[in-house]
C-alpha cells in the first residue's frame, strides 16, 4: 500500500508545467555562491540515495556473482562464479513458472482493480452528497488499514473452522465450505490474497477517479448528452479520454505494487502450499533469505527488476519523454 | 416502478452495499478484539460485541517486548520522516526554483528511486548491514525507511513549491526580507499541506514496513510492530480474540491520523491528477 500512495502522490502532486519553470537567476547573488547553491541544496538527497539504495544496488550485482551461502557467509570466502548463478535460475524450470504465475498474478488483480476501481468511482459521482459521504468514508478507512494488519484479519475472516466466511458459504447452502481449509491448495490462497489485495487497493482507484471527474468540464457532458451518447458512450467519448494520463498512470502503478506484494502473500502463507503461491519478490526472498543461497537470491531479484521493468517499459518511457518535455 | 425512481434507488443500494463490504473487515479486526473468547470461537458468529472485554488487549499489551517495540517503531518512523522531510525540503527547493547543469538527470535519479524493488533488495541490505555489525539495530532501519520515503518527498514538494508564486518572495524580499527570512516567513507556511500529505504517506510506509525489519531485526526486542505483529499472530495461533487486538493497536494510529488528514492528502493527490 505505502509505495502505491507514494508514487501516487508523486505522480499526482501539482507539477510544473511548460513556462512555470523558473527563468535562470542570474544576476542574483554572488556568481561563484549563487551557482554552487542548488548543488549544496541537493547533495544530501543525492549522498542519501547513493548510499543507501546505489550501494545495495551495486551489491546485489556483485553478491549475484559469487557462490554464497551459509558457509562462504560465515567464514567471509568470496568465490565467485561469473554467470553460473544466473545459468541455473534461468535454466532451471521453477524460475520460469514462478515468472510466469507473476504476471498472471499481477494481470488478474490489476484488471480487478481498475475495473471495479473505476465503477466505483463512477458511482461516487452519481451519488448524493450523504451517500457518497458514506461510501468515501468507508473506503478511507480500508485505504489507511496497514497490510500486516489487514493480512492478519484477512486470516481470521478465511478461518477454517470459525472464519466468517466459511460460516456464510454454509448458510447460503453451500455446505461443504464449512470448515474449507483456504490456504491447503494454490487457487484457494491466491483467491484470499487476490480478495486482500483488491479489496485494499480499490480506495485508491475509485477516490481519485471520483476526484478527476470533477475536473471534467461539464459542458463536455452536456454535449455528448445533447448527440444522444448512452452512459457507455459517454464514457469512452467523454470520460475515458479525457482522463487518459489518469488511467495510465493508476494502472502502472497498481503493476508495480501488485507485483512487488510482499507481506500480503508472505504472511498469509508463506509461498505455500508447497512454494505454489511464490511471486518473484517471494521467490528471491526464499531462495536468498530463507534457503541461504544469498549468491543465487541476488541473481533471481536482478531478474526480478528486469522483468519489472519489462512490464513498465512501455509507461517509463512515456513518462520520461514528457518529463524531457516539460523541462 | 418508474425508471426515474429505480434511477435513484439503484446507485444508493449499490453504494450501502459496498460500504459494508468494505468496511466489515475493520468492524470485524474491532469486534472480534472486544469479544470473550466464548463469543469467538463459536459456530455461530457473534455479530456485535454484547459483552464486551479488554481482555484481548492486555493480553496484546502484556506480550514480551510490547513496549519496546512501540518504541522503536514510534523512534524509527518519526526519525525517518522527519529527516527526509528536511532532506527532500532543501533539494526540492533547488529543482524547483533553480536552474543548474544536471537537473533534468537529477530528477530522472529521484524517479527512478522512487520504483526501487526494496522487496528483492534485502539480500544485500543484510550483506550490508552485516557487514557494518549493524544487525539488530536501528540505525540502519531508520536511514533506510528515510530513503524508502525520500523521492517521494521530494518529488511531491517541489510541486508544491513551484505552485508559490515567485512573485511572494521576490516581494519579501523588496521589503527587507533576506531570502532565507523569505522562505521561513512566506514559503513555509504555504507549503504546510505539502507538508502534511508527504509526511503522512511518509508515515504510513516506515510504520508498515516488513521486508526489511524481518530479515535485519531479528533479536525479539529490536523489531518493529510490524515484525511484532507478524510473530504474535503465528505464536497465538488461533487465539483470534488477542490478534485482533493486536492488530487493533498496530492499525488504529494510521486509522486515525488518515481519518484526521485525507482531506487535504487526497486534494494533494488530485491536484495533478488529470494533468494532461
Amino acid at each position: 500500500m505505502s509505495v502505491q500512495i507514494e508514487d501516487a502522490v508523486r505522480d499526482s502532486a501539482p507539477r510544473i508545467g511548460k513556462g512555470g519553470a523558473p527563468p535562470p537567476r542570474r544576476g542574483r547573488g554572488t556568481g561563484r555562491a549563487a551557482r554552487s547553491a542548488p548543488y549544496l541544496l541537493l547533495i544530501p538527497a543525492l549522498a542519501a540515495t547513493a548510499v543507501f539504495l546505489g550501494w545495495p544496488m551495486v551489491r546485489n550485482l556483485v553478491i549475484s556473482f559469487q557462490n554464497l551461502n551459509m558457509k562462504q557467509l560465515i567464514q567471509h570466502l568470496t568465490e565467485w562464479r561469473g554467470f553460473d548463478n544466473y545459468a541455473e535460475v534461468l535454466g532451471g524450470e521453477q524460475f520460469w513458472r514462478v515468472t510466469l504465475r507473476t504476471i498472471v498474478f499481477t494481470a488478474v488483480n490489476v484488471t480487478l482493480i481498475m475495473v471495479l476501481g473505476v465503477l466505483i468511482g463512477l458511482l461516487l459521482a452519481r451519488l448524493g452528497k450523504k451517500m457518497r459521504l458514506t461510501l468515501s468514508v468507508a473506503l478511507v478507512l480500508t485505504w489507511a488499514m496497514p497490510a500486516i494488519a489487514a493480512t492478519t484479519v484477512f486470516q481470521w475472516l478465511f478461518d477454517a473452522r470459525y472464519g466468517v466466511v466459511n460460516w456464510v458459504l454454509d448458510a447460503l447452502g453451500w455446505h461443504s465450505m464449512a470448515r474449507f481449509d483456504w490456504v491447503g491448495s494454490q487457487l484457494s490462497t491466491f483467491f484470499v490474497i487476490t480478495v486482500l489485495i483488491v479489496w485494499q487497493s480499490l480506495p485508491f482507484v475509485a477516490l481519485n477517479l471520483y476526484a478527476a471527474t470533477t475536473t471534467i468540464p461539464k459542458e463536455l457532458y452536456e454535449a455528448a448528452r445533447m448527440d444522444g451518447a448512452g452512459t457507455w458512450k459517454v464514457f469512452t467519448s467523454v470520460t475515458f479520454p479525457f482522463l487518459k494520463p489518469f488511467f495510465l498512470a493508476t494502472t502502472f502503478l497498481e503493476v508495480i505494487w501488485v507485483f512487488k506484494a510482499f507481506p500480503q502473500i508472505f504472511a498469509i502463507n508463506e509461498g505455500g502450499p508447497d512454494r505454489l503461491t511464490e511471486t518473484l519478490p517471494i521467490y528471491a526472498f526464499t531462495e536468498g533469505v530463507g534457503n541461504l543461497h544469498f549468491g543465487m537470491g541476488a541473481a533471481i531479484s536482478l531478474l526480478t527488476i528486469v522483468v519489472l521493468l519489462a512490464m513498465t517499459a512501455y509507461y517509463l518511457r512515456l513518462t520520461l519523454k514528457q518529463e524531457e518535455d516539460e523541462l | 416502478m418508474n425508471r426515474s425512481l429505480l434511477g435513484r434507488i439503484w446507485p444508493n443500494a449499490a453504494a450501502i452495499v459496498l460500504a459494508l463490504g468494505f468496511v466489515f473487515p475493520v468492524y470485524w479486526m474491532f469486534t472480534t478484539a472486544f469479544k470473550p473468547n466464548s463469543d469467538i470461537i463459536t459456530e455461530d458468529p457473534v455479530w456485535f460485541p454484547l459483552h464486551g472485554t479488554f481482555e484481548h488487549f492486555s493480553t496484546a499489551v502484556n506480550a514480551p517486548n510490547f513496549w519496546t517495540l512501540v518504541g522503536n517503531s514510534v523512534t524509527v518512523t518519526v526519525l525517518a520522516v522527519g529527516l527526509s522531510l528536511l532532506i527532500a525540503l532543501c533539494g526540492s527547493f533547488a529543482i524547483a526554483r533553480m536552474r543548474f547543469k544536471g537537473r533534468k538527470g537529477i530528477i530522472l535519479t529521484f524517479m527512478v528511486a522512487q520504483m526501487a524493488p526494496w522487496e528483492v533488495l534485502v539480500i544485500s541490505v543484510y550483506m550490508i548491514v552485516r557487514d557494518a555489525d549493524m544487525l539488530n539495530s536501528l540505525v540502519p532501519l531508520t536511514f533506510f525507511y528515510m530513503l524508502m520515503v525520500l523521492p517521494f518527498t521530494l518529488l511531491t514538494l517541489r510541486g508544491y513549491v513551484a505552485a508559490v508564486p515567485k512573485e511572494l518572495e521576490e516581494s519579501a524580499m523588496v521589503d527587507g526580507c533576506t531570502r532565507r527570512q523569505a522562505f521561513v516567513k512566506i514559503i513555509f507556511p504555504l507549503l504546510a499541506p505539502g507538508l502534511m500529505a508527504t509526511s503522512l504517506f511518509g508515515f504510513i510506509t516506515a510504520w508498515n514496513e516488513f521486508p526489511l525489519v524481518l530479515v535485519l531485526n531479528k533479536e525479539p526486542d529490536k523489531g518493529t510492530l510490524p515484525l511484532w505483529l507478524s510473530q504474535f499472530q503465528s505464536q497465538f495461533g488461533d487465539d483470534w480474540g488477542a490478534t485482533m487486538a493486536a492488530a487493533s493497536i498496530f492499525a488504529v494510529p494510521i486509522l486515525v491520523l488518515f481519518l484526521f488528514l485525507q482531506r487535504k492528502a487526497v486534494s494533494g493527490l488530485t491536484a495533478g491528477a488529470v494533468k494532461g
